[in-house]
């Protein structure tokens, strides 16, 4: 099987950025990604998701490692400074590499 | 007496502070938010089409310049207390936007003391949610100052206007005011019966969520304790007072002044962390739904109808 080198790059962050999240690792490159919600702690404090302020959302992306640089550089410049946010990459491999 | 649903609340806070794993499912809650509000809103809209038009818009504008104007009123106090000038303005949204989870509780501690209100009211929670966040956003703007910081006022108006709570109450009263009393006959077994059993299992959810937060007061300390405690009566003596003014019934000026008191803890901090993220949301939050929400629930609403009694014996 024709196995290629891709990124996945994952954000966690607060669920009020999931519009501008989307929007940008679109304009960045990436060609689709998905968003489930989960809950948890980090630095900031405890984020159960028991109500709409205290959602957070996971969001995947696979794509190009170049991509996946730019995206986590504009995450790590915009929202980092104010937002609760994490993010980690982890080096996959596709079948079909056209579609990320 | 406290009211029934208000039981249910404690609960809520009872079971959070024994380390309960109560837990309502995130899907049922969002259920019945979609339904809390769109049975509010249809409630409202079956008698909106028995009213005037015209006679509405004083109440309308008034209800829309109390939202407004609160922040700017509330923000030099909260700013001595030692807050940010950010906090301080995030914090303020929150006072000038509305609960519509008070309003709706307020409005069954009319029903069980038989007293009327205007049943449009549901109108004046939807106009008045957005007025008091553009108040913050105009506040933190002014408070940073620093010439970097812009606000997509076209996203944001979007997000609030089409947002779930004011799409689905005005969406309900809209319904409401073209179905008429006739038209909703066949829905009322499902959005007018079973509302106030709908209305006390949301409320164990929100106990379990606010009992979450109380934990927080500690954290930032006495100001926020204050804040929450002392705007409440002080705003509904303000909704009161515009109530009177605008000629409202008793119990109208009891709902003005809930609202007036009641604390957004929806929208407010959904649009005030996109467009404020400089300001501690935690604090906020703490200060709106820790302390202030269980305050009106459990005192407040029984304070404000006696209050509304004392300005409706001006009026006579």
């Amino acid at each position: 099987m024709n196995k290629h080198a891709k990124t996945l790059l994952v954000i966690n962050a607060e669920a009020v950025l999931e519009k501008n999240l989307s929007r940008d690792v679109r304009e960045r490159g990436a060609q689709g990604w998905t968003v489930t919600e989960v809950h948890g702690a980090s630095l900031e404090g405890v984020r159960e998701g028991a109500w709409e302020a205290d959602r957070t959302i996971e969001m995947k992306v696979i794509c190009d490692e170049a991509v996946a640089d730019a995206i986590a550089e504009h995450v790590l410049a915009t929202y980092a400074p104010h937002y609760s946010v994490a993010l980690w990459f982890t080096p996959v491999q596709v079948l079909r590499p056209e579609r990320y | 007496m406290i009211d029934v649903v208000v039981f249910f609340f404690l609960l809520g806070v009872f079971a959070r502070l024994v380390k309960s794993d109560l837990r309502l499912p995130e899907a049922l809650y969002e259920t019945l938010s979609i339904y809390l509000l769109l049975a509010i809103g249809l409630k409202g809209g079956i008698e909106l089409s028995k009213q005037p038009l015209a006679a509405l818009a004083p109440q309308v504008l008034a209800c829309m310049a109390l939202g407004f104007v609160i922040p700017f009123v509330m923000y030099p106090l909260v700013r001595a207390m030692r807050l940010s000038g950010v906090d301080a303005a995030a914090l303020v949204a929150h006072y000038g936007s509305v609960s519509v989870v008070t309003f709706a509780v307020a409005q069954a501690a009319l029903a069980r003391e038989g007293l009327a209100y205007e049943s449009h009211a549901a109108l004046w929670v939807a106009v008045m949610e957005a007025p008091g966040l553009i108040a913050g956003i105009l506040l933190a703007r002014w408070s940073l100052r620093d010439g970097r910081t812009r606000t997509n006022w076209g996203g944001l108006m979007h997000d609030v206007l089409f947002g779930k709570s004011v799409l689905l109450l005005m969406g309900g009263l809209l319904i409401g005011a073209v179905a008429g009393e006739a038209g909703t006959a066949p829905i009322k077994a499902v959005f007018v019966d079973p509302f106030k059993g709908v209305l006390a299992l949301f409320l164990l959810e929100l106990g379990l969520v606010a009992g979450g937060r109380l934990a927080e007061v500690r954290r930032f300390g006495p100001a926020v304790l204050v804040i929450g405690l002392v705007a409440p009566p002080v705003l509904a003596v303000a909704g009161a007072a515009t109530g009177w003014a605008l000629g409202l019934s008793t119990g109208g000026i009891a709902l003005l002044a809930t609202l007036a008191a009641s604390a957004s803890y929806i929208a407010a901090p959904t649009a005030m962390r996109i467009a404020v993220p400089q300001a501690n949301a935690a604090l906020s939050i703490t200060a709106a739904l820790g302390i202030t929400f269980p305050f009106n629930i459990v005192i407040g609403i029984p304070l404000y109808i006696q209050l509304a009694h004392q300005f409706g014996k001006i009026g006579s």
